[in-house]
């Protein structure tokens, strides 16, 4: 025992290859921020370009309705971001939020009040998730194909609930939208102070829990996590029920928005929500991303949209193609990353 | 036969049983695991190592048998349940996520929290602890996948001592590690049983298995063959039990000193002048003639696999001429090879070769079917035919040609991956690194077959990082150093590996 202390402490000198990356001489930015710094240099050179071509587009206003209008796809892309982090996808997304808008919609109408009507709407969103979550661990399916089969499901469902579009006034719902005045034309609603919210928990789940780490480790290799003997299965599953819950949330920020529970609301919203989480620097094949980043992915989005605006004679097709157009960018800048990394 | 053990065994397995679609891979095997002590599972690929530390560790479930864990009967249903009841494994391939940190990758699902949150200063301060215990000095804040494959070994076992494993389970940790790393390993090894960590150690190296065992339990084709202590069981006897029959096809192989005159007077199979491709290998002339085993000697790097790429069309050359039997040939794909009856087996076996997910049959068809064409289907009874023949000639276990090929060993893959190339009857069969990662029985059958092919009229290319297996088994040797072909030189018994390692070493200028 005490010869083997020795010869320990003997070795201990003439290795330093052992010591790995260390001692790399000068200290660089970790690469998992790359990508995200990659969305804030895009998200700045559009408040540079929009700011210098056009009056009053760095206003307070402005920057307020980006925040507010956007407040339902902050937090479908949240929920989206702890899927896509464990190397999934959720295309239920968009016709979940629906669902959730028209189930409130027909419960108002029905004289249900606003605290049973409130959690029943996310409470659809997330047995659906929780379904998807069972398919896709319990079955093996594809997250591809049991998030597709719940997106027929629950666009199906609405279509049930209301065929018709339903306005919604209850004044819960209402005060959702309601403006809070910050003064200097800042502005925000209890909808976009949700979505903070929600991204300031999804944030302190995936970095300050065993949970969240978790998320990352499957991501980072499913099966490696197994052995490690983390709980995998649960993980699996709750992370599509996180993603149905933020759809269901998000619809009823959406019904606040629109007023109405509309059987088409949201068609393609899904793929807005992967649009912003990949532009915010999650990689598809998982593992790597942040939820902040994502945040930044809608904020692009909700800019590009905006410029167009702005612009006033071009079609808002171009925001589709500016979209497009920035999507491939950033997936081939991934996988340079990735290239490069080997 | 076994020395009486003073302890009670942590791990007491009895009668342990497993089978899979087509494959008995576990019969009965009894294993036992003392607090303490350092215990090496030996056997060839597919004798059950692996499985049964599968069963150990909850990964498969057994279909009969018992297994007791410090005096309590477990059933495991995962690796997570093993961990709980203090049983860690660290496998071959590092399972760690590369994505992570490595104080993360330490204390993944044991982080220490404070309010229900993660605590990441004390985490990280307890992540150095675990690791300093290793005497591995490295920031914990740093990725995992910016260190060496050695360190992330160590990371991994870290890992396992953070749950307070009582027994460590060591499946071939050092196959990627280099002597130096070996001996520090060992050194982390010795200080854990001093502890009264109990230690399963896999290796294929048998220097390390008699350097750091106490006690030595080995197993042949899923069953039990017996339990020793290295002083009781030389070297020769346990490679004896360990292979069994195979044992006299090695010493067959060893005693074999004349080699074949190969006649190199007609014309050459394959010539290859000047042929290169900028920036996988320097221009070369080489030329293979029938009966001939051309073995490629170089480090890791140099060339082989690239050298053996051309002459078989996965690449194509952008300088120099291929003459097959004399006529000039364009080899641009594989196809063409083929077509020119030229084979080539790749060294990754998992993704170039075997097709893991089809039968032993289907593999093997495989390759007779791509010379025929997709539009004309190799009919059944010819395929049952030329299977059942290779499974009978190259000894494939289990002899069964609906068994999942990922199923098999690695060796029986292997033979599997020659039988597809050999069932469309080629005169040029490209190896490469055939006997990596395979036990020495099967070894010795892969280059006993190898030598009777050449003896029966096939020009073979044999690419192996063992220097000693080139020797035995070449005729001539082509020496690779940095994508140059250095030298070439006929095998006599005044070539040896010095000579080859001279000639590596000095870059061919001293011959």
């Amino acid at each position: 025992m005490a010869t083997d202390e020795m010869t320990v402490k003997a070795r201990k000198q003439p290795e330093p290859k052992l010591t790995g990356a260390v001692h790399r001489s000068r200290p660089t930015l970790d690469r998992r921020y790359l990508p995200v710094l990659g969305t804030v240099v895009v998200l700045v050179l559009m408040l540079i370009i929009g700011g210098s071509r056009y009056d009053n587009f760095l206003s307070g206003r402005v920057m307020a309705n980006l925040l507010i209008n956007n407040s339902f796809l902050i937090v479908v892309a949240v929920g989206m971001t702890f899927v896509i982090l464990t190397g999934g996808i959720d295309l239920s997304v968009g016709a979940v939020l629906a669902l959730s808008t028209c189930i409130s919609a027909w419960m108002f109408v029905h004289g249900w009040p606003a605290y049973v009507a409130i959690p029943a709407a996310i409470l659809a969103g997330a047995l659906i998730g929780w379904a998807v979550g069972v398919m896709v661990h319990v079955f093996e399916i594809q997250p591809f194909i049991a998030t597709l089969a719940a997106m027929f499901l629950a666009r199906g469902l609405c279509y049930v609930i209301a065929p018709e579009s339903i306005p919604i006034t209850d004044p819960t719902i209402v005060k959702l939208g309601t403006r809070w005045d910050l003064g200097g034309g800042w502005a925000i609603t209890p909808s976009g102070v949700i979505a903070l919210a929600v991204v300031v928990v999804a944030f302190v789940t995936l970095h300050y829990t065993r949970f969240g780490r978790t998320v990352y480790a499957i991501g980072g290799g499913e099966q490696s996590a197994r052995l490690m003997g983390l709980p995998v299965a649960r993980t699996k599953v709750l992370v599509y029920v996180i993603s149905g819950t933020c759809a269901g949330l998000g619809g009823l920020l959406f019904a606040a928005f629109s007023s109405s529970g509309y059987s088409l609301t949201g068609v393609g919203m899904e793929l807005d929500a992967i649009a912003a989480v990949v532009i915010g620097g999650t990689l598809l094949t998982g593992g790597s991303g942040f939820v902040l980043g994502s945040v930044l992915g809608v904020l692009v989005l909700g800019l590009i949209q905006t410029i167009i605006t702005f612009e006033g004679t071009l079609s808002s097709w171009w925001t589709k193609i500016v979209i497009g157009a920035l999507l491939l960018v950033f997936v081939i800048l991934q996988r340079l990353l990735v290239v490069r990394r080997r | 036969m076994m020395t009486e053990p003073n302890t009670t065994p942590i791990v007491e397995m009895t009668g342990i049983s497993i089978s899979f679609p087509g494959v008995k891979a576990l019969d009965g095997v009894d294993f036992r695991l003392l607090p303490g002590e350092v215990h090496a599972l030996m056997g060839e690929n597919g004798a059950g190592k692996s499985t049964l530390i599968k069963a150990l560790t909850g990964v498969y479930g057994i279909d009969s048998g018992r297994i007791v864990v410090g005096g309590v009967d477990q059933v495991f249903a995962g690796p997570a349940e093993a961990q709980a009841a203090g049983i860690s494994t660290v496998y071959q391939e590092v399972n760690l996520t590369d994505n992570l940190s490595v104080a993360e990758n330490v204390m993944l699902g044991h982080e220490i929290r404070r309010f229900g949150l993660i605590d990441w200063h004390a985490t990280r301060k307890a992540a150095r602890t675990y690791l300093k215990a290793l005497n591995l000095d490295i920031d914990p804040k740093s990725s995992l996948s910016s260190h060496s494959l050695a360190v992330q070994q160590l990371v991994a076992i870290s890992r396992a001592m953070v749950v307070d494993a009582r027994v460590l389970i060591l499946d071939e940790p050092t196959s990627s590690l280099d002597s130096d790393e070996v001996a520090r390993l060992f050194d982390v090894i010795r200080t854990l049983r001093d502890q009264g960590v109990a230690i399963l150690f896999v290796s294929h190296f048998l220097e390390q298995i008699y350097a750091i065992s106490d006690r030595i339990t080995v197993l042949r084709n899923g069953s039990l063959v017996g339990e020793y202590t290295p002083a009781e069981l030389p070297r020769v006897e346990l490679v004896g039990k360990m292979i069994g029959r195979a044992l006299e096809v090695l010493t067959e192989l060893e005693g074999r000193s004349e080699r074949a005159v190969v006649d190199r007077s007609g014309t050459p199979f394959m010539q290859a002048i000047g042929v290169g491709r900028r920036g996988s290998i320097e221009p070369f002339d080489l030329d293979i003639y029938p009966g001939e085993i051309v073995g490629l000697a170089g480090l890791l790097g140099s060339g082989r696999t690239e050298l053996a790429r051309l002459l078989y069309g996965a690449d194509h050359a952008d300088s120099g001429e291929t003459l097959v039997s004399g006529q000039a040939v364009k080899l641009r794909n594989p196809r063409s090879g083929l077509a020119k009856s030229i084979v080539f087996s790749s060294e990754s076996r998992k993704t170039e070769g075997i097709i893991g997910d089809l039968t032993v049959r289907e593999n093997i068809v495989l390759g007779l079917q791509a010379e025929r064409g997709w539009m004309r289907r190799v009919p059944r009874k010819k395929a049952d035919d030329v299977v059942a023949q290779y499974i009978e000639a190259l000894g494939v276990r289990p002899a069964n040609p609906d068994a999942i090929a990922g199923n098999l060993s690695g060796g029986n893959q292997q033979k599997v991956l020659l039988a597809r190339w050999l069932a469309t009857a080629p005169k040029l069969l490209i190896l490469d690194e055939p006997t990596r990662g395979i036990d020495v029985g099967a070894k010795a059958e892969i280059q006993k077959l190898v030598a009777d092919l050449a003896a029966q009229g096939m020009a073979v290319v044999f690419i192996s990082a063992e220097l000693e297996e080139v020797l035995r088994l070449s005729h001539r040797i082509a020496v690779l150093r940095d994508r140059h072909k250095v030298a070439e030189l006929v095998n006599s018994d005044d070539v040896t590996t010095d000579v080859v390692v001279d000639l590596i070493a000095s870059g061919g200028t001293s011959a």
